[in-house]
């Protein structure tokens, strides 16, 4: 996993969801640069996004974990319309499916890619900071 | 539950002018294409039981099917506004029917109208719920492009195929005098049309639209009654995969395999009895998802089915022959109901298909989310 703030991601702060108690954890986890999703104890099932019960079994039993977080392209697009201004010094730039390890897929930007990425290309999260408490999960290739 | 049935059918059906409606609110949209399909049907606002309204996208107000009741100045017993995104459209006949099945009304409005390109479409380029915005997800091509490139993997499907798709619903838009884009594309216009979101370019996209669309729903025995023909309801199913796009099973499947199912069913129908389809074609690879999922082609046949012209007019299977979302309007899927209906009546002139007898409809919301079926035909039958 690395940790990445050679790219300036100033102004990013605005981008992201609104934090409440059952998220914290998730956002305090890449602040300090480690990806944390939540386990089940009963079913052993990762999931993410976070929820007070187990999306598998339905049991209230979740608590967060460290995780590696790697895992392979299961789609992913190349935005070259602006929606946004903040995304405009990436430009195009890939937006990915990632099929995690674990088991949940995320949604990622991958950001500043050398070459093109395929459809079961293994990825690994490049946490990105935006400042001294916030940082948000973006995937880069395994090989780059 | 095998007790006798009513018929149902669609007696009206009405439109505003699409593309920039300047000057007409969102109310008004629904109230004119209203009192069209009223007047279509040889019926007044005083023979209203019931009205019923997809929420414009755009703002998605609450109670909206009352507030278009009072600007009808009706008092219906039945209103509603269902959530289902573009699939709407068929579920609100199906809570229709309900109704008048359970005896309490008979004559029911089912409507939509919107404003976005005029007024705000700021719902169209929004981030894509809470973790979207900090991805880069924004917008609702960006969306349906990622499930476009997992179709295009898992099954091969090509861009040239999707822009046979794009280039067959514009051939038939420019038969449409109604239609927002009519004049006709190459597949150079294709292939040089800016990028949006790979691999979407600019014409995999249905344009954001002005417009309202309605029709009438009511039993056969008032149907008769009425000024033109009725069309009936021969089949109608709904099927949602309903999870967030990126995390279902399979990201490139849709409601229409098990809504197929049901409509099918319900009418006793197969794929060979339809003549003709209007397909929920809100991006070019939906279509070609559809028609597999349905049947009418083996899984990764629907866009040779479309590069072959078997779609075009004159073709074993006319698809979309208003120019559908792409190129008629982008409006979410109403005006193919209307459009559905007038070639079943022969009302559609240069863009007629030959005799059809049955028509299939095809509506989904979301990000391939929800998903509703409806058959309609000339020929009377009650739902099985």
């Amino acid at each position: 996993m690395n940790t990445i703030s050679t790219l300036n991601f100033e102004g990013f702060g605005e981008l992201f969801p609104e934090i409440t108690g059952l998220t914290q954890p998730f956002w305090d986890g890449l602040a300090q640069g480690e990806v944390r999703l939540q386990k089940c104890a009963a079913c052993g099932t990762h999931q993410y996004p976070a929820e007070s019960f187990c999306y598998a079994c339905g049991a209230q039993a979740m608590s967060w974990v460290k995780v590696a977080g790697e895992g392979t392209v299961y789609s992913f697009i190349v935005v070259h319309q602006v929606y946004h201004k903040l995304f405009k010094a990436f430009m195009p730039y890939t937006v990915a499916i990632v099929q995690m390890d674990e088991g949940p897929r995320m949604l990622s930007a991958m950001l500043g890619l050398q070459k093109p990425i395929a459809i079961g290309d293994r990825v690994k999260p490049c946490i990105r900071v935006v400042d001294n408490e916030r940082a948000f999960l973006t995937y880069v290739p395994v090989n780059q | 539950m095998k007790n006798k049935r009513q018929r149902y059918c669609i007696v009206g059906v009405g439109n505003t002018a699409y593309g920039r409606t300047p000057g007409l609110s969102q109310t008004a949209l629904n109230v004119l294409a209203i009192r069209a399909a009223l007047e279509d049907a040889g019926l007044t606002t005083k023979d209203l039981h019931g009205v019923l309204t997809k929420a414009p996208t755009s703002t998605f107000p609450r109670l909206w099917a009352p507030q278009i009741a009072e600007a009808l100045r009706v008092q219906p017993n039945i209103v509603g506004t269902l959530d289902q995104a573009g699939a709407t459209n068929i579920g609100l006949i199906q809570y229709a029917i309900s109704c008048i099945e359970l005896g309490q009304g008979e004559v029911v409005a089912i409507a939509y109208g919107d404003n976005p390109r005029t007024g705000t479409r700021e719902n169209y380029a929004r981030a894509r719920g809470g973790d979207g915005a900090v991805a880069g997800l924004f917008g609702t091509p960006s969306s349906y492009a990622l499930a476009a490139r997992r179709r295009m993997h898992e099954y091969g499907s090509t861009k040239t195929q999707l822009a046979h798709v794009a280039m067959t619903h514009r051939h038939h838009a420019s038969l449409n005098p109604n239609a927002v884009y009519q004049t006709p594309i190459t597949i150079d216009d294709y292939m040089n049309a800016r990028w949006v979101a790979e691999p979407f370019g600019l014409l995999d996209c249905c344009p954001v639209s002005d417009g309202g669309a309605a029709y009438i729903v009511t039993t056969e025995a008032r149907a008769k009654e009425l000024k033109k023909a009725p069309i009936y309801l021969r089949g109608i199913g709904q099927s949602h995969p309903s999870w967030e796009f990126f995390r279902r099973p399979d990201l490139a499947a849709s409601g229409a395999a098990e809504s197929g199912r049901l409509c099918f069913a319900s009418a006793g129908m197969s794929t060979a009895d339809v003549d003709f389809c209007e397909i929920y074609d809100c991006f070019t690879i939906v279509p070609i998802i559809t028609l597999e999922e349905y049947g009418f082609v083996p899984r990764g046949k629907g866009g040779a089915f479309y590069q072959d012209g078997h779609t075009r007019l004159g073709g074993k299977l006319p698809c979309n022959t208003s120019g559908g979302l792409l190129s008629e309007t982008g409006m979410p899927g109403t005006q193919l109901v209307c459009e559905a209906v007038r070639q079943l009546r022969g009302e559609c002139g240069v863009r007629q298909v030959k005799n059809p007898t049955v028509g299939l409809v095809s509506q989904q919301g979301g990000i391939l989310t929800t998903h509703a079926t409806m058959l309609l035909s000339v020929e009377g039958g009650q739902l099985q």
